[in-house]
């Protein structure tokens, strides 16, 4: 009986603590989320305060209305659409190139794979400026090209990820679909591919969240406003010399990221794994 | 069957390291092989990895060799690059002191930040491992903020957090202490930025947890039987069962973290005095504002190579306290 009091007493003062700490965590985007429903004037009264006083819709309305013209209509669909064609190629092809890597054996599979994990530690500052130059050389500086061409060629995080989960498919079911007269091709069209489906989701929810919180690139490729996206007009936005309106900036600012949040509480079942699995396997 | 049994061959001398079956050479036309034979198929693997390969080629190894060739120009945009050999190097070492800076900056950075957010994320996941009830609950909100972290929007609220009106001092100043000009203060404004870096500790803190997972119980149940205090479990089991994680974890975090550009460019520009000019800011600066690409070329080989020190002297030291299970 004593014990079992014990026991509850060390639950209640463990849940306070984790409930406590993982408020304070939290408490930035809460207080922003609330924030940009405050009316400008409030907004600094009080600041650190999460609820409004009143509760004041507008901030939305005139921030979306953007700057120069341009409406945050037109910067969410560039963003969406960058997103959106840079994850279906980088996920479709790293599968391709994950299959090739482990159910097919060829000279210097080693070699590319070595390059591979060599890759995926090289960070893309170190080779931003020569691709920059190459890319202008090809007249793609102020296009989409240069944010989305680079995943068609598959990412070497996910090419790894989907392989540990090809090697997890038992070959048995190439070697009889390969009875059954299939090629390699067709076996990876139709067998493999349908069951790497969970890898990559994992994937295709990464590179959303990379595409869209990606700033670096649009900010050196992109030069007309009509063709920012949320991340690049959003800094523009918040220009700490010429914001007036903070009541605005904050709405954008959380409305910026809302899809990310959205994203992440539907299939956050799969990143979890995602990260537990590729973290643990290297 | 021939099939199969190939596999099996193969993955017996695999596990092996046997000599590969001799009788298989020439039946399969591969006499001349030494090492062990396979079905190779070179034809339809380039196929697959075509995508990766002409990737890589275009986008890494040529922009990398190309950048190594800049690095020794005055190349700027527009004009033609003249090789002035280790001009770019020279004036970086001896006469450029926002180089010098930005290093300063960087290190402290990394050496503050990195270990900020590992520590951290090591410390919630073990408390994380113990509890039972709402564990799925804690875990997603506790990684939320490495979800978002890496946004402008994140940048953006951090500045207002630690504005002179910002939240930060609000609550400071309700307490009835005093407030500070946190950005504003050469010796914070960095601060807040290590903060924001630590503050995104939920990747790392899953990668823990699940290297926790794996420890098996049993050994915790031995131990207990032989009388080990829990401190002392932790030290003897936990913390070595936990090193290949640690390890992969600090290369990748350690990379990231001396790659840091979006808060040093949104969060505080570099400012006060440059007290916050992280590397890649000041790169990106004399490339994309002075457009002096050939120097910003020799100053991303520079980090590259610290980089890649820094990585190998990670690995090297692993042999001295990273355990592996099957050693």
């Amino acid at each position: 009986m004593e014990h079992k009091k014990k026991v509850r007493l060390k639950k209640i003062i463990q849940h306070t603590l984790l409930i406590a700490f993982t408020a304070v965590m939290l408490y930035p985007i809460v207080w922003m989320a609330g924030s940009s429903f405050k009316e400008s004037s409030q907004v600094f009264i009080n600041p650190h305060h999460i609820i409004p006083s009143e509760w004041n819709f507008e901030n939305y309305i005139v921030g979306w209305e953007g700057f120069g013209g341009i409406t945050f209509s037109t910067f969410f669909m560039n963003s969406i659409f960058i997103a959106t064609v840079a994850t279906v190629g980088s996920v479709l092809f790293s599968a391709v190139v994950a299959y090739g890597f482990t159910r097919i054996n060829f000279k210097g599979k080693r070699f590319w794979f070595v390059v591979m994990m060599l890759t995926m530690m090289l960070p893309f500052e170190m080779v931003m400026i020569p691709q920059y130059i190459m890319f202008n050389w090809f007249g793609w500086i102020d296009t989409y090209l240069p944010l989305i061409l680079p995943s068609f060629f598959g990412v070497p995080f996910f090419i790894f990820l989907i392989m540990q989960f090809i090697r997890t498919i038992p070959k048995e079911l190439d070697q009889a679909a390969m009875i059954d007269g299939c090629n390699s091709i067709s076996i990876f069209f139709r067998i493999i591919l349908p069951l790497v489906v969970p890898a990559m989701m994992t994937a295709a929810i990464f590179s959303f969240y990379w595409r869209w919180d990606d700033f670096m690139s649009p900010l050196i490729y992109l030069q007309t406003p009509q063709k920012y996206p949320v991340s690049l007009a959003l800094n523009l936005f918040a220009d700490p010399d010429s914001v007036t309106n903070w009541g605005a900036l904050f709405a954008m600012t959380t409305l910026s990221l809302l899809p990310i949040i959205v994203v992440f509480f539907i299939f956050q079942r799969y990143i979890v794994e995602g990260i537990s699995t590729s973290g643990l396997k290297s | 069957m021939s099939q199969s049994h190939m596999d099996d061959q193969a993955r017996l001398q695999e596990n092996t390291g046997l000599p590969p079956n001799r009788n298989l050479k020439g039946r399969f036309g591969f006499g001349k092989n030494k090492r062990p034979r396979k079905d190779l198929q070179n034809g339809v693997g380039y196929i697959f990895l075509s995508p990766f390969v002409i990737g890589t080629i275009l986008l890494t190894m040529f922009p990398i060799l190309y950048s190594l060739y800049l690095s020794f120009t005055n190349y700027s945009m527009g004009g033609t690059p003249e090789w002035i050999g280790f001009g770019n190097y020279v004036h970086m070492f001896n006469n450029d002191a926002m180089f010098w800076q930005s290093m300063e900056v960087t290190f402290f950075y990394a050496g503050t930040a990195v270990p900020l957010r590992l520590i951290f994320a090591l410390f919630v996941a073990i408390i994380l491992n113990k509890v039972i009830e709402m564990v799925g609950v804690y875990r997603t909100l506790l990684y939320l903020p490495s979800v978002v972290g890496g946004s402008v929007g994140v940048a953006i609220m951090w500045r207002q957090l630690f504005g002179n009106e910002g939240a930060v001092n609000g609550v400071l100043s309700m307490l009835g202490l005093p407030t500070h000009s946190w950005l504003g203060d050469p010796n914070t404004a960095i601060w807040t930025l290590v903060i924001l870096y630590g503050w995104q500790f939920g990747s790392s803190m899953l990668i823990f947890l699940a290297g926790l997972r794996n420890i098996p119980t049993s050994f915790y149940e031995a131990s207990a039987v032989d009388g080990a205090r829990p401190i002392q479990q932790f030290f003897k089991i936990t913390l070595p069962m936990l090193t290949p994680v640690i390890l992969f974890n600090v290369i990748m975090q350690t990379i990231q973290g001396f790659m840091a550009f979006t808060p040093a460019y949104v969060v505080t520009a570099g400012d006060p005095i440059n007290s916050t000019l992280l590397y890649i800011l000041y790169m990106y600066r004399q490339a994309f504002e002075y457009f002096n690409m050939g120097y910003a070329a020799a100053l991303a080989w520079v980090m590259l190579v610290i980089i890649a020190i820094l990585t190998a002297i990670i690995f090297k030291s692993s042999q001295y306290w990273v355990h592996y299970e099957d050693k």
